[in-house]
């Protein structure tokens, strides 16, 4: 270490001016220059500032949580107040789809797309558990963007289904129906029959002798909810036997098991979680995505209620 | 921060203190050419914004718009998109090539003459001159002592540059909005307050550069001349002292000089070189940053040497090689010659090629867009009757000023059906028309079913035409996915 000899003072450095700070290494030394007048003035304005901060919004932790500040503000207030603006937005637009009938949604294009993209960001909060973020479904749980439908979709069908649920046991005007359980009804050999007969009208193989003998077994147990001819019935939610669509799987395992053990599947009603506006913007998205259905004429309304036992 | 803190007389200092320039004022060709230049740039950006140019009803009716808000640049019969933004690229890369081939051609004629910072400098000047006197005249009052008169002057020619700059910056707000609505907004107090800042911003700057900053902003802020300098070469045209006629100087030696006794130089040492230099430099110390080839002191040389009976041309535009030749006693190249070489030439060329490119392309695009996604969630949805459905979310960009009638068809996709919410299933129909609003994108989810039998993945076209047949449409290749297996039958279990 350079050390003064004689302590008379600080050493200064000729060309510059600047006093040493007495840190040497190989030679080289280190000046104590002092701080640039703007730099220094930054700083002190930081702390003068950093002290009003402190002051006026939530900054220093206490036993129970931080000092409020005196403006009172906190980012989940802000968030609310955004959240309210938005609301505060979109209220018109929700107001007018509050006040159209939802069978004439379709025709007003600016409220239907609205309701579409209302609709799609409430399923993504309430359905995809089921349903699947696409709406895809998978076994047991409906794909809602085939043309297939339980319960009808057509607007009002929809908005009815999503109310109200299927299956829910305390609500009266739920959708309701139930599948009996064929085990030990009808035995093993009659049930494998019944299964040849359904993957027969479904086209899945050709007529036999064993579904010969499935079709009069259907024609007394089944077709009371699924019809003559399997085409199946809205009125009871009874699925169509003959399509390409299959809730639980159309291979012969599969409807054995549904036949000997029934299904029963439940969906929860959202008449009382969710508001009518909302409800009316999930039906019109899930009629937007590919099987949506007309609006049937009214006498089409009094053909459903022929099955009915 | 830099604080003169040496006890030494020789400790280096890093600041210069500005030298204040009154440049005075003078006449010639090139004053002339500069007055030119002047009016015709300032009347281009005070003006452009005000003309109009009719789109018809589904398009502003201004000129030159760059509508940020609705993202679309206007440029007379040219509307670009974002999507299109390579032309504005393209339209820079040019101007930059464009400064190349000015540069190397005839040196620093854009700082001379078409720089904003040099053309408002000398809008400010001319009203110093006008307010304060000509050179002498602003060097006293700058040394007299504040008085009534030297406040009335000094806030006189404050106010004329300040509307000056007012209306420099209040003319670039105009660029991207209608003007005449922004104009009546702006003065009653409803316009943004973007467009206010703005207007304070460029005000300010046009102020401070133009009435005090003036040559310091090309000395020290900008870095074109560096840039500039870097691509001068020996035969780029430069403001030249001809030293070989000028010296020696003949100041106080012109008897002397008269009886013959001692040589000479036509160089007469009258100072009016340096005192015209609106960037206060000596063009006699030899080629410099500070030059900005304004030619101001060839003006006010040529004007001494014909008081003095001398040739003109002491000071004049002259290329390094030319000042070799000259100094050697010969004849220089003809201009001509100086300004079509091979380099010139090749920018000239890239300079072209590239504008012929982009008006080719501008002549070829299309204005009827498609950009389609296949719907990933689900892929494929089963339909009841067998067969499988796809979704498309298709864009169809109408870029003309009309609403259009246009049809979507599919091609390469044997059996297959489209529809859209809006339209109904009818089988072997392959084809949807839409009606698509002018100058936006209108947006609609397409179904296509194709029978389930088939390749897992099948590749097809959707195309999209204008129904009135003649203008050039677009078509996308997409992807038709099926179950995997489906190119047999899955439930053939027997």
């Amino acid at each position: 270490m350079a050390k003064n000899d004689n302590d008379i003072g600080p050493r200064v450095d000729a060309p510059t001016g600047t006093e040493f700070v007495g840190h040497e290494w190989d030679g080289i030394e280190e000046l104590n220059t002092p701080l640039p007048r703007w730099w220094l003035l930054t700083f002190y304005a930081c702390i003068v500032w950093a002290i009003g901060y402190t002051i006026m919004y939530p900054a220093w932790p206490m036993l129970s949580g931080a000092t409020t500040g005196v403006t009172g503000w906190t980012s989940r207030g802000q968030f609310e107040a955004e959240m309210k603006a938005q609301a505060a937005k979109r209220a018109p637009l929700l107001a007018a789809i509050a006040a159209t009938p939802i069978e004439a949604l379709p025709t007003k294009p600016n409220l239907m797309s609205a309701a579409v993209e209302g609709g799609k960001a409430a399923f993504k909060v309430n359905c995809v558990q089921c349903h699947g973020s696409g709406a895809a479904g998978s076994k047991g749980y409906p794909n809602l963007n085939d043309d297939d439908w339980l319960w009808g979709g057509d607007m009002a069908a929809l908005d009815y289904t999503i109310t109200h649920g299927i299956r829910n046991p305390d609500h009266a005007e739920t959708r309701a129906s139930q599948m009996p359980a064929f085990d030990g009804v009808l035995t093993p050999a009659e049930i494998a029959a019944v299964v040849a007969h359904v993957r027969t009208i479904s086209g899945q193989r050709k007529a036999s002798a064993v579904s010969q003998q499935g079709a009069a077994l259907f024609a007394t147990n089944c077709a009371v909810c699924h019809g003559p001819d399997g085409k199946g019935g809205r009125a009871v939610g009874a699925p169509n036997l003959t399509d390409g669509i299959w809730l639980y799987g159309g291979d012969a395992d599969t409807i054995t098991q549904t036949i000997r053990m029934s299904r029963q599947g439940v969906m929860p009603r959202w008449g009382h979680k969710l508001n009518a506006t909302t409800i009316k913007m999930l039906a019109a998205y899930v009629h937007s995505l590919g099987g949506g259905e007309a609006t049937p004429a009214p006498q089409k309304v009094a053909v459903s209620n022929a099955p009915t036992k | 921060m830099l604080q003169p803190n040496s006890p030494e007389e020789n400790a280096p200092y890093l600041y210069a203190t500005r030298k204040a320039v009154y440049p005075k004022a003078v006449n010639g060709p090139f004053r002339r050419l500069k007055w030119g230049i002047m009016i015709v740039t300032l009347a281009i950006y005070y003006v452009t914004p005000w003309l109009r140019w009719d789109r018809g009803a589904y398009a502003p009716d201004q000129a030159v718009l760059v509508d940020m808000a609705h993202r679309r640049f206007y440029m007379f019969a040219i509307e670009i998109w974002p999507h299109e933004f390579y032309y504005v690229a393209g339209l820079l890369v040019m101007a930059g090539i464009g400064l190349f081939l000015v540069t190397s051609a005839v040196g620093r004629a854009w700082c001379g003459y078409a720089c904003p910072q040099t053309v408002w400098t000398d809008l400010f000047q001319h009203v110093e001159r006008w307010i304060d006197g000509d050179r002498n005249a602003q060097i006293r009052l700058d040394k007299a002592p504040w008085g009534p008169a030297k406040v009335a002057r000094r806030l006189s020619k404050w106010v004329i540059w300040l509307v000056i700059a007012v209306s420099t910056g209040g003319a670039w707000i105009f660029y991207f909005a209608d003007a005449p609505t922004l104009a009546r907004d702006f003065l009653t107090g409803q316009a943004l307050a973007i467009a206010y800042s703005t207007v304070g911003v460029l005000t300010a700057t046009t102020f401070i550069f133009g009435g005090f900053m003036r040559e310091q902003v090309c000395i020290y802020m900008c870095p074109w001349p560096r840039i500039q300098t870097a691509m001068l070469d020996e035969k780029s045209l430069l403001v030249t002292y001809k030293d070989w006629r000028g010296e020696p100087r003949t100041h106080g030696l012109k008897k002397l000089a008269d009886d013959g006794v001692l040589k000479t130089g036509d160089c007469i040492d009258c100072l009016q070189c340096v005192s015209v230099c609106p960037t206060g430099i000596d063009i006699r110390e030899g080629p410099q940053i500070g030059c900005i080839t304004c030619a101001l002191c060839i003006d006010a040389c040529d004007t001494v040497m014909a008081q003095i009976g001398k040739p003109r041309g002491l000071i004049d535009y002259c290329t390094l090689d030319d000042a070799d030749i000259e100094k050697a006693g010969g004849q220089s190249a003809p201009l001509l010659k100086t300004i079509f070489r091979p380099r010139t030439l090749i920018y000239f060329g890239l300079w072209s090629s590239i504008g012929v490119a982009m008006l080719f392309a501008l002549g070829q695009r299309t204005r009827l867009d498609l950009n389609v996604q296949h719907d990933r969630n689900p892929v494929f949805v089963q339909l009841s009757d067998g067969s499988i459905r796809n979704n498309y979310m298709v864009k169809v960009r109408n870029m003309e000023t009309r609403p259009r009638d246009v049809e979507l068809l599919i091609t390469g996709l044997p059996g297959a059906v489209v529809w859209t919410a809006d339209t109904d299933r009818v089988d072997g129909r392959s084809t949807v028309d839409l009606r698509v609003a002018p100058d936006s994108i209108t947006k609609v989810l397409l179904f296509v079913a194709a029978p389930a039998k088939g390749e897992e993945h099948t590749e097809f076209a959707i195309t999209v035409k204008a129904k009135s047949g003649q203008e050039k449409g677009d078509s996308d290749e997409v992807v038709f996915e099926r179950p995997e297996g489906s190119d047999h039958h899955e439930g053939d279990d027997e």
